[in-house]
């Protein structure tokens, strides 16, 4: 327990078997503190869990986790708040193995200055599911604590570059548990969520030009969606995952179209003699935001599904790419380039500002988590390409450096259904 | 074979002599049968007839001058422009001729970009410059249907670091000979 508080302080988390190193700095403006006793039960499952659910809390960086100095409750009956003062909740449980080679992990979440139960729960599974269930508690501790649903048990996809082998990757929202979806000595771009989180639709050149292909997680199988002439590309699936958004130069000039979502029945949106693409469905499915050139510089504009009309978005100096929505529709999130970086910003559509959240880089492809609190995007350190988040508010920055290759490309995944 | 080949070619050469302007369609569909007459090996070559000398020769006088043309096959352009440059005239002048005198000859023409902009506008970017590129190719009389147009946006970097010595590098589009 020493030990990982040790870590946690120099705020350098390495989980066993990660592929990734993750690095924090900044703080939210309030932290809570929490302190999260080692369950009872096995010891190892115990502490596995327990370094799980301290570094997703500690990674947001809303909380500071309180060692609980050799206290062990179990139970709330053991705890005594003249012990715990500066701690607002803690979390104990237990981990029982069951008969069938599950185990069975009861927690609580109590509130130490109300003097309340925010959570009791059991959570059975796998025994070799000790992480989805770390992530899964420390979503249900997140909620209770910010009112905001948990990001913890999401996952991201990201294409690696390493000794030009590319491979397309869906890892945990940690970085862990990596699994390649796809590996080809040719390019591979802009992997896209459906909904559902069960088909990833991307970028794909194994056929010497850009391709759109539509692959399922769960049977590996996939279909080609796009391959007219010149490059398809950017797909980006609707909120109901019926259709998507992709860009086609077929016709010419890079322009959107929507298609099914197996590639029927495809209709133009866009019509310009210029650059339009990146295309992002707001979260009603009646818009969308995409990037062009049409007024002399790379800038966002919207246009509704049903085509027609195109209002500019954005009139920043420099240039804007890469718009996404925030699940509320409310804001989008941009890749700014101007005096020769890169800068992860927010423009929020009712006010009409522009907010730079990040120092500025090489800071491209980002997406907000599907609780709109944290942006997940693409930066470089040393010459590689590495994934970082921001949280929404610009104050908590963390880098996930992976021990090879190149990174890019990333996209936050939905919430699991 | 080789005379076969041989008269492909000339009957080839000689309806590209005769429909230097359009209609361009009709004439772009090469025989298949023709396809290699510009590569013929050099092993091959020394195992003809004395007819086959002078045709393997010749052969080889084409594969030279596609293997010159090829050292210089890069047009470059400057940042977030896709116009080809009077700078790259001469290439694409030598290609051109090349391609309109060779009409079995086919060519890729690639496009690609720097890093600054996203990797979507960037394989945009790359298309307009391969369609740049190809448009004039065909004002210097190649034909539409000898060239395809592809982009690899910021994918394929020739250098990778972050200065304009080396995004210059990465703004170009290549006039590669496909295989036949």
């Amino acid at each position: 327990m020493r030990r990982w508080i040790l870590l946690c302080l120099s705020f350098f988390v390495v989980p066993a078997h990660a592929v990734l190193n993750i690095e924090i700095t900044g703080a939210g403006e309030h932290q809570t503190p929490v302190s999260l006793v080692r369950f009872a039960g096995d010891a190892a499952t115990a502490q596995g869990l327990l370094d799980i659910v301290g570094s997703d809390l500690i990674r947001t960086g809303l909380f500071k986790l309180v060692d609980p100095a050799g206290k062990t409750p179990h139970e709330p009956r053991d705890i005594r708040p003249s012990e715990w003062v500066g701690v607002e909740a803690v979390l104990i449980g237990s981990i029982q193995a069951m008969d069938d080679g599950k185990v069975a992990v009861k927690f609580r979440l109590l509130d130490l200055v109300r003097n309340a139960e925010l959570l009791s729960q059991v959570v059975t599974a796998k025994e070799d599911q000790v992480r989805a269930i770390g992530h899964r508690i420390a979503d249900m501790v997140y909620e209770r604590l910010t009112g905001s649903p948990g990001v913890f048990s999401t996952r991201i996809a990201y294409v690696s570059r390493d000794e030009g082998v590319y491979r397309l990757v869906v890892a945990d929202s940690d970085g862990d548990n990596e699994q390649a979806l796809l590996t080809s000595k040719e390019p591979i771009m802009s992997p896209s969520w459906s909904p559902d989180g069960r088909q990833i639709a991307y970028v794909s050149f194994e056929k010497r030009r850009a391709m759109v292909y539509v692959q399922s997680l769960s049977s590996r199988m996939r279909t080609l969606i796009a391959d007219f002439p010149g490059s398809n590309s950017a797909p980006a699936w609707s909120p109901d995952g019926t259709q998507i958004a992709m860009v086609l130069t077929r016709d010419g000039e890079s322009q959107i179209y929507v298609a099914n979502s197996n590639g029927g029945r495809l209709r133009r949106i866009t019509y310009s003699d210029a650059i339009d693409t990146e295309p992002s469905f707001s979260p009603d499915g009646q818009s969308l935001l995409f990037t062009s050139d049409r007024g002399g510089s790379p800038q966002i504009y919207r246009v509704s599904i049903e085509g027609g009309s195109v209002e500019r978005l954005t009139f920043e100096s420099g240039n804007a790419f890469s718009p996404r929505f925030h699940p509320d529709g409310k804001s989008f999130v941009f890749a700014h380039f101007g005096d020769g970086v890169f800068h992860i910003a927010v423009h929020d559509l009712e006010s009409r500002q522009t907010q730079i959240l990040t120092a500025g880089g090489w800071e491209k492809k980002p997406s907000f988590a599907p609780n709109g609190k944290m942006i997940l995007f693409a930066t470089e350190v040393q010459g590689r390409g590495i994934l970082a988040t921001v949280s929404s508010d610009g104050r908590v920055k963390q880098k996930m450096v992976a021990q090879r290759g190149d990174i890019r490309e990333p996209m936050w995944g939905p919430f699991l259904k | 074979m080789m005379k076969k080949l041989i008269l492909s070619v000339l009957l080839l050469n000689l309806l590209a002599a005769c429909s230097s302007n359009p209609p361009k369609e009709e004439v772009a569909e090469p025989a298949t049968t023709s396809a290699a007459t510009t590569e013929a090996p050099a092993a091959d070559a020394q195992a003809a007839t004395a007819t086959d000398a002078q045709a393997a020769a010749d052969a080889q006088a084409a594969a030279d001058a596609q293997a010159a043309l090829m050292e210089k096959n890069s047009v470059y352009f400057p940042f977030d422009v896709d116009a080809v440059q009077d700078a790259d005239r001469e290439t694409i002048m030598n290609h051109a001729e090349y391609l309109a005198s060779h009409p079995d000859a086919k060519v890729r023409v690639e496009g690609n970009a720097d890093e600054r902009g996203s990797s979507e506008y960037n394989l945009g970017l790359g298309q307009r410059r391969a369609k740049n590129t190809k448009r004039a190719l065909v004002l210097g009389g190649a034909s539409d249907s000898q060239i395809e147009t592809v982009s690899y946006g910021e994918e394929k970097p020739r250098c990778s670091e972050h200065n304009e010595a080396c995004w210059a590098q990465n703004r170009r589009a290549d006039i590669n000979y496909s295989a036949q």
